[in-house]
């Protein structure tokens, strides 16, 4: 870098315009966006399996009773409806500013999405089925993970898919507390109105969200073969 | 904490002014109610008559999910730094227009979704033994299927209102109107009280707003009567229940 004025030209001419579309700043600011772009993709990927991890056990212990189900069903219900920067903020005096915060968030959302899916999966299963499974003397467990699960996982991936491409968008409003992935520069380029930053991260989260759900479906046609013909 | 929140909010000196919460909480609201008739205006007539043909409804779907994949933050920032700005926009604030744009964009897929699926998912049968007695199609449309529809429009409207009302909290992130400016000003202030009290009033008014909906679809039900005739009672929980395409 220079210091001579006859260098000026370096500078890129759509920096100058503040263009939306720079390919300089790809290239010039290509760690930032690929810093934020792996921060982004590790906190949904975790807030996701975190939801998944107690949806799935809430779903079991709600198809049992119809009571507990109504109330499993409602309260997540209730925190779907919390906009997510007051959620995060709601948490802001428990878990300070941290990716926990994020996360926690995120999880209620797509906990929300996972356990009705979880529910309506595993009540599609064909009452026969099951008889005939315990007729051959499966035990509860092995009737769960060998029959119930794997015919109900066609309509979790689904809610799997939904909970996800949602968590991308969802997750830039973490930006609050300084853990939103994308959301952080789209949160930095408000201050400056920095055209190209906002264009580059907003097409980076929608093209993350379009790769993840691509991930799933790709997975969902591996783990349930049988159901490819079926369609 | 909550008590320093709940003290801010009991302080009659914080509601006044152009940037107390007394203007937020007006802007919020007149924002929500305007973007959801707009966007019911919009999308309803389109979405039902093409439910009512059994057409588009491919398009009726993907239009939920290519909003979910579309962060409200991203659209909001575009617009205001954009074509449409972000000057003051009469009683919605700054960066008013914007937000009202965004608010609209992404109250129209619940609507649009559900009004398409309720029509369409009518039973056949019905539609056709009313076209056997000789309806018309505008009488087929107004008297079988809206009525049998209508618990489905009706959850659609309420996904979109509380839709509205989460999106335009988030307008507070563009230093636009609403609510979420008592978030973010506790944020710039770090004085974690002052957040959670905004945060409070976000979260508060989505409930009341959803509560209120859930009354009004009881309400607009034109079918309650003859089912609570039959003694089966209101039903609690529908688990099939669509949900909101994204929280925001």
């Amino acid at each position: 870098m220079t210091l001579s004025a006859d260098a000026a030209p370096s500078v890129a001419q759509c920096y100058v315009d503040n263009s939306w579309i720079c390919g300089q700043y790809w290239s010039d600011y290509r760690p930032e966006l690929t810093d934020a772009t792996i921060e982004h993709l590790w906190i949904t990927v975790v807030s996701v399996l975190v939801g998944l991890a107690i949806a799935v056990p809430l779903a079991l212990i709600a198809r049992r009773n119809p009571t507990i189900e109504s109330i499993v069903v409602g309260s997540t219900t209730i925190i779907y409806t919390i906009p997510s920067l007051a959620l995060f903020s709601l948490l802001l005096p428990f878990t300070g500013l941290s990716p926990t915060t994020v996360i926690i968030g995120l999880a209620l959302y797509s906990l929300t999405i996972l356990v009705r899916n979880v529910l309506a999966g595993l009540r599609a299963v064909p009452a026969d089925v099951v008889e005939s499974a315990r007729g051959v003397g499966y035990s509860n467990t092995r009737l769960l993970t060998r029959v119930e699960l794997p015919l109900a996982l066609p309509v979790i991936m689904a809610g799997l898919r939904v909970a996800t491409v949602s968590t991308v968008a969802l997750a830039t409003i973490g930006a609050i507390v300084s853990y939103g992935g994308l959301g952080n520069l789209l949160l930095q380029a408000v201050g400056n109105q920095f055209k190209a930053q906002i264009f580059a991260a907003s097409v980076l989260c929608i093209l993350l969200a379009v790769a993840l759900d691509l991930v799933l479906v790709v997975a969902q046609r591996l783990l349930t073969p049988w159901t490819r013909h079926a369609r | 904490m909550l008590g320093d929140a709940l003290a801010y909010l009991f302080d009659a000196d914080n509601w006044s002014g152009p940037a107390g919460i007394g203007t937020f909480a007006i802007q919020q609201l007149l924002l929500t109610i305007t973007a959801l008739a707009a966007a019911m205006l919009l999308g309803l007539p389109l979405a039902l008559w093409a439910g009512h043909r059994h057409r588009y409804g491919f398009l009726a779907i993907n239009v939920s999910n290519v909003g979910r994949a579309v962060p409200v933050f991203a659209v909001l920032l575009v617009l205001s730094l954009g074509p449409v700005g972000s000057e003051t926009f009469g009683p919605y604030g700054r960066a008013g227009l914007a937000t009202l744009i965004s608010l609209v964009l992404f109250a129209l897929p619940p609507l649009i979704t559900n009004a398409h699926v309720g029509i369409t998912e009518v039973d056949r049968d019905i539609v056709e033994a009313s076209r056997g007695m000789g309806m018309s199609e505008g009488k087929v449309f107004s008297s079988v299927e809206l009525p049998l529809a209508m618990p489905v429009i009706m959850t659609g409207v309420r996904l979109a209102l509380v839709q509205v009302w989460a999106t335009a909290t988030i307008a507070a992130l563009v230093a636009g109107p609403g609510l979420g400016r008592i978030i973010t000003r506790g944020f710039a202030n770090q004085s974690t009280s002052v957040v959670v009290a905004g945060a409070l009033l976000v979260a508060i008014g989505a409930l009341v707003l959803e509560g209120l909906m859930v009354l009004a679809e009881r309400y607009a039900d034109p079918m309650r009567r003859a089912r609570s005739a039959r003694g089966n009672g209101p039903t609690t929980v529908r688990p099939d229940e669509l949900l909101p395409d994204a929280v925001v």
